[in-house]
């Protein structure tokens, strides 16, 4: 039997529902579970509705789903929107002072009346509540609130207890097996790590949902990490900064969502032209336009993957979940300077806004030295042909070296030129580190694949995506196909990855069918498309449903 | 080492008589000096942004980023927040710096950064052969403007005094010493400089009689004044037939940006441990 767990917590925006899940989600990685929360929150500061599912199961787990376990009520609003997730099993736990319901009714304003703690501490009553509810040893979260609530942590206590002694246990969750607790992290946050572990020293980024967490992440943990971070004035000095401080030797990256990335293409040309290594995190929401800023889309791979004038080669790389995020972040950077290109971390909201766990010793990689010295003749060239289309790269600064770089078309030192044989000559070298690439990424998993070889059906998604699809695939036996890089597109992968395939089904949040084109494109008939673009991620109840309705 | 030869070999595009020849004489003068006094050219890094002015980067035996028109400056800013032991000098057009990449010239004053912005002010487009720029007088007839513009030109030594630049001045390529002198001045300040270069496009906007009929040294002026220094920028207007002060108008001492932001590295080692530090915070 599937250990399988489902908490909604619930309330007004301002309320901290999202430190709420975060708390409970570290109450069921203490028990054991793998761990994922889906925070679902509207565009304003004040008032709207909050709330947290997460999900805790004694396997991988990636995404959440419509119905819960628990249900953790602050407000009555929680318990009439989401009166669909509720079924027979569900145990709810809510605030009598402003909720009126059924079940484990909790005094917050008494609880917090006998302590004199204020209000905020309130969420912390109603979390002491429902791990009596949930058969929560009080150890545990006695632990939980020492390790990750570390401001009035006694006093936080003390209310959680008194929320914890107003209720009975009604339906305990047990230990779901996992010995060591893993370590949660939200995408964004696993990407900024992976970027620090590629060795940026630089992060660059004007705020846009739901980017601008990565922001907050690195500009606050800046000096433990090493990272200069820089706010600029719009998306475009964003870009061009980043493009100065790369050439001036840091490994620098920029962040944003579609709307900051349409201002970002004029320095992405430059960057491809100029070869500026650079790597840019684009974190998609609801589009086009403003959109839904809050919500989740797969709506930008074609806009990413075609992005910018003139050709350049790219690499475009769209992690799942935060352990690929962590890894892949690692292996962008290395790759945007090892082969002097532009290198995306196509992202999310679920994604980058979501919670999961991690194995807390996971491995990055290494980096690669790709400073050289120069040792060709005097003087030295910023863009020598080679044979790779790579030249050395070195950066100003450098004992006897004039390094020039150049948006206009440009010879090997670097000095604009429209001579038609150069042209064509520097053309070629740098679409010639394309090949390279593709032989590089030979090293790495570029295509990920689960569930039976000798199905004969296959789901294919990309992005955040493959945590639902990955569940229900499972479940119903069909093999599950990943491309994680889409630039350069690993076409030879994905065909070994579908050999026997006789049913090919792409799933993507969006409306097109975006990898489907892609497909077609590169010769890989998909028989079947199924979208979904409200800007609420698919959930394993939807999409088993809509696979159903496909295979029957 | 001294004796750098700081012109490139590529051929040099810019019509007879142009204003640009002069900045680059007078920045190639500059660089053998500094090579004299003991800067390292190769810590001396130019950035441009596109248009007459941009060939700089080309004919200048320097570092150079040859950036895109208007973005001259973040790259400059990027550049000297990597590596605050680089001299980063950019030029820019007056398109460039007033039209396409405003933006950036007042964040950069605001923030200030220690660069030197030179803005090679003709007034005019010339690589786009003859359109108005956002200092042409009114009523300029330029490509765009057949009837002439119905705008007036905008000042831009009053906008950088109001964005907190902390080194304004202004030039003319017909007064090299001088030039070289404020250019000079800038490049030590510590800060952000901004010098407004005048000159003519000689043949899209050539009004050398004009502005030699008006220019005038700025004398008994107190750079460290505010208000004097507004009120002396506000002498002429880039429109009218005023008198046309030349020289520092503002100097102020402030913390440059890059002396205050954050830079500290971390070695690969430690940087390993930081983030599994994180990551044992998180379980």
């Amino acid at each position: 039997m599937v250990q399988d767990v489902s908490v909604l917590v619930g309330g007004r925006a301002g309320e901290g529902i999202n430190n709420a899940g975060m708390v409970i989600a570290h109450l069921l990685n203490r028990l054991g579970y793998y761990v994922y929360m889906y925070y679902d929150y509207p565009s304003l500061i004040r008032g709207g509705h909050n709330f947290a599912l997460v999900r805790g199961r004694d396997r991988p787990v990636g995404v959440h789903r419509e119905s819960a376990d628990f249900v953790i009520a602050l407000n009555q609003e929680t318990l009439l929107r989401h009166k669909d997730r509720f079924i027979p099993r569900t145990a709810t736990v809510f605030n009598s002072d402003a909720v009126h319901g059924n079940g484990e009714a909790v005094s917050v304003k008494d609880a917090l009346h006998a302590e004199n703690a204020p209000e905020i501490m309130g969420n912390s009553v109603m979390i002491g509540a429902f791990a009596k509810v949930a058969g929560i040893p009080w150890d545990d979260v006695v632990t939980v609130f020492s390790r990750h609530l570390p401001k009035g942590t006694q006093q936080n206590l003390a209310v959680a207890r008194r929320g914890y002694d107003q209720v009975s246990m009604v339906s305990p969750i047990g230990h779901a097996g996992g010995n060591t607790p893993r370590a949660l992290l939200t995408g964004n946050e696993a990407i900024g790590l992976g970027l620090a572990a590629g060795g940026l020293g630089a992060y660059v980024s004007y705020p846009m949902t739901p980017s601008s967490s990565l922001l907050h992440f690195l500009a606050e943990n800046a000096h433990n990490l090493g990272v200069t971070v820089i706010h600029p004035e719009n998306e475009i000095a964003v870009m061009l900064m980043a493009l100065g401080f790369s050439y001036a030797g840091t490994r620098t990256a920029v962040g944003t969502s579609g709307g900051g990335f349409c201002l970002m293409t004029e320095g992405l040309s430059l960057a491809g032209m100029a070869e500026v290594p650079v790597v840019l995190v684009v974190s998609q929401r609801t589009g086009p336009s403003t959109g839904l800023p809050t919500y989740t889309a797969q709506s930008d791979l074609l806009f990413v993957l075609h992005a910018g004038h003139g050709e350049f080669p790219r690499f475009v790389v769209a992690p799942g979940d935060a352990a690929q995020a962590y890894s892949w972040s690692a292996v962008a950077m290395d790759i945007a300077w090892k082969f002097q290109v532009p290198s995306f971390i196509l992202s999310d909201k679920t994604l980058s806004e979501g919670v999961y766990c991690i194995d807390p010793k996971i491995h990055a990689g290494s980096l690669t030295e790709c400073t050289r010295e120069w040792d060709g003749p005097a003087p030295y060239e910023r863009y020598r042909d080679t044979e790779s289309g790579i030249s050395p790269l070195l950066v100003p600064g450098t004992k006897g070296a004039v390094v020039k770089v150049n948006s206009y078309a440009h010879d090997a030192a670097g000095i604009s030129t429209e001579d038609a044989d150069i042209v064509r000559q520097m053309t070629e070298k740098r679409l010639r580190k394309a090949g390279g690439l593709s032989a590089a990424l030979a090293e790495y998993e570029t295509v990920l694949h689960e569930g039976p070889e000798t199905a004969e059906t296959a789901v294919i998604c990309w992005g955040s995506v493959r945590g639902v699809c990955s569940e229900v695939c499972s479940d119903m036996g069909i093999r599950m196909v990943q491309p994680v890089v889409l630039a350069p597109f690993p076409v030879e992968s994905i065909r070994t990855a579908l050999d026997g395939v006789r049913r090919l089904i792409a799933v993507e949040e969006n409306a097109t069918g975006q990898l489907g084109t892609l497909l077609r494109l590169f010769g890989i008939p998909v028989d079947t498309e199924i979208l979904h673009c409200n800007g609420r991620p698919l959930t394993p109840e939807v999409l088993s449903g809509r696979l159903q309705g496909v295979l029957s | 080492m001294t004796g750098t030869n700081f012109v490139t070999s590529a051929q040099n595009t810019w019509c007879p008589g142009c204003g640009n020849f002069s900045i680059q004489h007078t920045l190639k003068n500059l660089l053998s000096d500094l090579e004299k006094e003991g800067t390292d050219p190769e810590t001396i890094v130019l950035v441009t942004g596109i248009g007459c002015h941009a060939k700089m980067a080309d004919y200048l035996n320097v570092n150079s980023f040859y950036a895109i028109h208007g973005r001259a400056i973040p790259v400059a800013a990027g550049i000297k927040l990597a590596n605050r032991d680089l001299t980063v000098i950019c030029c820019v057009g007056d398109g460039d710096a007033y039209a396409e990449g405003l933006d950036h010239l007042v964040f950069a004053a605001k923030r200030n950064i220690d660069i030197t912005v030179l803005v090679h002010n003709n007034r005019v487009y010339g690589l786009t052969v003859g359109q108005y720029t956002p200092t042409s007088p009114l009523g300029f007839r330029g490509k765009s403007t057949p009837a002439g513009t119905l705008e007036y030109p905008i000042n831009p030594l009053d906008l950088m005094l109001a964005s907190g630049a902390t080194y304004v001045a202004r030039g003319y390529t017909r007064r090299m010493d001088q030039l070289k002198a404020l250019i000079r001045e800038g490049v030590r300040h510590k800060g952000f400089s901004f010098v407004d270069i005048l000159q003519i496009c000689a043949t899209f906007f050539p009004v050398t009689d004009h502005y030699n009929a008006r220019v005038y040294d700025l004398q008994a002026h107190d750079p460290g004044d505010f208000n004097q220094a507004c009120e002396k920028a506000r002498e002429w207007d880039y429109n009218s037939d005023a008198p046309v002060p030349l020289g520092l108008f503002y100097q102020r001492a402030a913390p440059a940006l890059n002396e205050k932001v954050d830079s500290h590295r971390l070695p690969e080692k430690e940087r390993e441990q930081a983030i599994y530090r994180f990551l044992a915070s998180r379980q």
